[in-house]
């Protein structure tokens, strides 16, 4: 077991090599956010990757304060211990967080058990947040997807241009040369961001390790209250989650890989219980993180899709 | 503190490298191979790849490989490569990021996104076409971008019965190729993607071949960073405020280290001062290397804005508004020499145009071909102008300082890629160049036509307050202008003149060779002087071009001008304690045809910095603030 230390102070250069590239790459491009656009936002999704990108924010502008706002969209399904450490993180670190909610989505009682993925997905998700980017004037949105993540996601810039409308094209995306980065906008165009373009799940998961980032504990495995739904392991994690006749939660031991809406995401059986078995585990994994992502299954192209109309 | 060995130990290196080469020449197919012979590619990808090929799969059943990589729709289903996709995988000695670019011509540029973060190109060569037209150009962008280690992937060897001579003749042709590209090292490795033959395994097949596989060269190649060995390089992205006394300059240091106490200058104020502090990625240092994430402060307040470059006192990065450059043309509408676009280098940007193409670069001969224009994908050798001067290295010198992008001013895209070749410095380079970078390029730069506006008039008539409103007027609308009035030419530069007729005449005389320097460099000059003499006036409109004379007459009587006295230098000359004063006993010529007249005494200065305005406009020296952008 490693100790973890708080970094403060300590040399830094305990980073391996090419985390410490990574890491001055994804300051490189906050910091360049933050200076070149008007009203930039950091979309917060509470996830591993959310946790690393904030660490590297606070890095990036410190001793200063973070000076971008938090934007989470929430899709009133998330994991209640997502929720709790979310809000734990913005009254620990002093951050000026704002929550969107697609309430007409609400309203229409579009739900992910009802209404089916696809559907809860696009209106709580991705047209959520183009209204909530349109509502609050947002002309960057920097986010923590990765290009090792998804096969459309390894095509993306890292200053990814969106037309007005907040549309994707991803035939016609501009060059993106050394480390200049084009952040000029036309009226109604807006650039989403993407600081962990080159970071791999290992890498996140080695950085949390190194810089002792804390997580939300669903990552870890424990025993939870467990159904079994088409091959994924859905957490009861409230009773929205309607039981089926004769289904009955079983108490398995298991750990989430990614984070979404609970109904929506599969866990995976394990016995990490810390981040140095996370990395084990994946180092020996024979399976992608996205596995467990019920809305990417619909078929291959379904995130090129997703993208295009403006999901993260 | 080292981490322990069963969860780190990872201190590997990482390899970012990218793959090129004209269309089918096997890119794809062997990325997907390296994937998959070094276990990188998942099960549920596996699987997923198995459906795609059974569905899109141009390989008969088998794995297509290509559709691992090619992520679009679109490419998927019209089985081509449009846009880069990155890729990572590692191997017990090193991580690797792989950049699959698109080999067809109309995507170039999506090839140079890819090779300019790379440290090596993988050059894919069809083993039974040899060096195609797109082999060479991706060779040569290769080049430009900065890439010094290639490896000649000699592909689909299987197709030409492993014959040993093939593979020698498209080494020596790339060679003879090559020769004027100034790679250090390119790698000749005859593979087979498809089977894999000599990418992760020697093959049986090339018994004759001595090398390394393409992984092992890949494993071993030394990438030397000498960012390191060149002089610090900090342009500054953003200066942070932790506290009201605070400034520090945060930003990438590209090249060099940095120290506390270390002696630095600021590149646009040529202002010196020293490190006082570090922070790499938020902690405090004592020192900093190439490639950190920093944030100084300096030990005086200088005044450092974004953009701008701090360096070294002793190894200053060059600094010009004029200079040479390669670039690759990116936008569908060809290169207008002239026009007005911004330049990003670092983290500045500046108005720039290009002021003349040199030649265009035949890709298959490498031969300078004249050219009036860049068409898509083309790479010529031109002079830029920038609106004011930029801190750079030379591409050669150093890659991370001396490289820009062209953006296009209306649409906001990235329209060309540069590399810097050499300042062009007045007086150095007499030919063209010289007339290449006009008072009307400059002027275009500027968005406007320069011109004198030359108020005359007695001593208190309102000449200089009616000039300091319609600069600030003016510049707040976005022109560039300079005022030129007593007070800043005879502290200075005519310090040695007094008030005789003489004296006058030589004022005036000097101040309308300095207003005809500002006029070139593109400025609408502002002149508030009592010029009494209708001569000088004239000589001074002959100094300079049709229209670019403007004689503004500030109509005040003189009994007004008395009566306001500002700097009560009429009762000085009334009392007898200012020899030769305008209007009391030296005489004021009243312009004969002036461009305009104001009349002071019912009208406030600003009216009439309006009415100068609206003059300008109608003459068409620049659009009104409402229709400019
Ligand atoms: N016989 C043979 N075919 C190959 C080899 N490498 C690639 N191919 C085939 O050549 C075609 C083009 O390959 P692809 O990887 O898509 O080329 P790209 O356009 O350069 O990415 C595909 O049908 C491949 O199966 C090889 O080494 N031998």
């Amino acid at each position: 077991m490693t100790v973890h230390r708080q970094a403060a102070g300590q040399d830094v250069r305990t980073l391996p090599r090419r985390l410490a590239r990574l890491e001055a790459e994804a300051i490189h491009v906050l910091r360049e956010t933050a200076a070149e656009f008007n009203r930039p936002v950091l979309l917060y999704s509470i996830g591993k990757d959310s946790s690393a990108l904030l660490h590297l924010a606070a890095k990036a502008f410190r001793p200063a304060k973070i000076p971008l706002p938090l934007l989470h969209v929430d899709t009133t399904w998330k994991f209640r211990e997502m929720i709790a450490f979310r809000d734990a993180t913005a009254e620990r670190l002093g951050l000026d967080l704002t929550v969107y909610v697609n309430e007409e989505g609400l309203r229409q009682g579009i739900n992910p058990i009802d209404s089916g993925s696809a559907l809860h997905t696009h209106v709580m998700k991705t047209e959520a947040l183009r209204q909530a980017l349109d509502r609050y004037g947002f002309d960057a949105a920097i986010g923590g997807a990765r290009r090792d993540e998804e096969k459309s996601r390894a095509k993306e810039r890292i200053f990814s241009h969106r037309a007005a409308g907040h549309i994707w094209d991803p035939r016609n995306q501009r060059p993106e040369l050394w480390r200049l980065f084009n952040t000029n906008l036309k009226r109604g165009d807006s650039m989403r961001v993407f600081p962990l373009s080159n970071w791999t799940e290992l890498d996140v998961w080695d950085y949390i390790r190194l810089q002792a980032i804390p997580v939300v504990p669903l990552y870890f495995a424990k025993p939870r209250p467990i159904v079994r739904r088409s091959g994924n392991l859905i957490l009861v994690d409230d009773d929205r989650l309607r039981l089926g006749p004769g289904e009955a939660p079983e108490m398995l031991r298991v750990r989430f890989r990614t984070l979404g809406c609970y109904p929506l995401t599969g866990a995976i059986e394990s016995a990490a219980e810390t981040v140095e078995q996370i990395v084990e585990e994946l180092r020996a994994s024979r399976f992608s993180e996205r596995q467990g992502r019920i809305i990417d299954h619909d078929d291959s192209a379904s995130m090129e899709k997703k993208k295009r109309e403006g999901y993260f | 503190m080292r981490a322990p060995q069963s969860v780190a130990g990872d201190d590997r290196a990482q390899l970012r490298f990218f793959t090129c080469g004209s269309v089918d020449d096997g890119k794809s197919t062997l990325i997907g191979r390296l994937l998959q012979d070094t276990g990188s590619i998942s099960e549920d990808q596996l699987e997923a790849l198995r459906r795609d090929s059974a569905r899109f799969g141009t390989t008969g059943g088998e794995l297509d490989f290509a559709l691992l990589v090619d992520g679009l729709e679109d490419e998927r289903e019209q089985g081509i490569t449009i846009d880069v996709a990155y890729r990572y995988f590692s191997t017990p000695r090193r991580a690797f990021v792989v950049a699959d670019t698109p080999g067809h011509v109309q995507y170039t540029r999506n090839m140079a996104t890819g090779a300019s973060g790379a440290e090596l190109a993988v050059l894919l060569v069809d083993a039974r076409k040899g060096l195609l037209p797109q082999t060479r150009r991706h060779a040569a962008i290769a080049s430009l971008m900065g890439i010094r280690h290639a490896v000649l992937a000699v592909n689909k060897f299987d197709l030409v019965r492993w014959d040993r001579a093939v593979f020698e003749e498209i080494v020596k042709a790339f060679a003879t190729f090559a020769r004027q590209l100034g790679f250090e090292e390119v790698v000749p490795i005859p593979v087979c993607a498809l089977q894999g033959d000599n990418l992760t395994k020697h093959s049986e097949n090339t018994p004759w071949y001595q090398g390394p596989t393409l992984i092992e060269h890949l494993e071993t190649v030394e990438i030397e960073s000498n960012a390191a060995d060149k002089p610090a390089r900090l342009p500054v992205q953003t200066i942070l405020r932790p506290d009201a006394d605070t400034r520090l300059y945060a930003g990438t240091l590209v090249s060099g280290s940095l120290a506390i106490g270390d002696p630095i200058v600021a590149s646009s104020s040529g202002r010196m001062s020293a490190v006082a502090a570090i922070f790499v990625a938020g902690e405090a240092r004592a020192h900093a290397v190439a490639d950190e994430a920093v944030a100084i402060a300096l030990a005086d307040e200088i005044d450092v804005a974004r953009g701008e470059v701090i360096a070294p006192a002793r190894a200053r990065p060059r600094c010009a508004d004029q200079f040479a450059a390669h670039l690759v043309w990116m936008s569908e509408n060809p290169l207008l020499p002239g026009r007005s676009l911004l330049l990003r280098i670092g983290a500045r940007t500046v108005p720039a145009s290009v002021t003349g193409i040199k030649y265009r670069l035949a890709v298959e001969t490498l031969e300078h071909q004249p050219a009036r224009t860049l068409e898509l994908n083309d790479i010529g050798v031109c002079n830029i102008a920038t609106a004011a001067p930029i801190a750079f290295d030379l591409f050669s010198e150093n890659r991370n300082t001396g490289g820009f992008l062209l953006i296009d001013r209306y649409s906001s895209a990235t329209i060309a890629a540069g590399t810097i070749d050499f300042a062009l410095r007045r007086g150095e380079n007499v030919h063209l160049q010289e007339l290449d970078v006009s008072k009307r390029t400059r002027a275009t730069l500027m968005g406007q036509r320069p011109c004198i506006v030359w108020l005359t008039g007695l001593s208190g008539a309102g000449k200089s307050t009616i000039a300091n409103r319609l600069e600030l007027k003016l510049s707040a609308g976005g022109r560039h202008t300079y005022l030129l009035d007593g007070d800043n030419v005879r502290s200075g530069l005519n310090k040695d003149l007094g008030f005789t007729a003489a004296d006058r005449v030589e004022n005036i005389r000097r101040v309308g060779e300095v207003a005809k320097l500002f006029l070139d460099a593109g400025i609408i000059v502002l002149c508030a002087f009592i010029s009494p003499f209708r001569e000088e006036r004239a000589a001074v409109r002959g100094l300079v071009g049709e229209g670019e004379f403007l004689e503004i007459f500030v109509d005040t009587p003189l009994h007004l001008c008395e009566a306001r006295d500002p700097k009560g230098l009429y009762a000085k000359s009334r009392r007898g304690q200012l020899p030769n004063f305008t209007g009391i006993d030296s005489p004021y010529e009243r312009p004969e045809r002036p461009d305009l007249v104001l009349e002071t005494a019912n009208a406030d200065p600003d009216t009439l910095a309006d009415r100068v305005i609206d003059f300008l406009a109608s003459r068409g020296y620049f659009t009104p603030p409402s229709a400019s952008s």
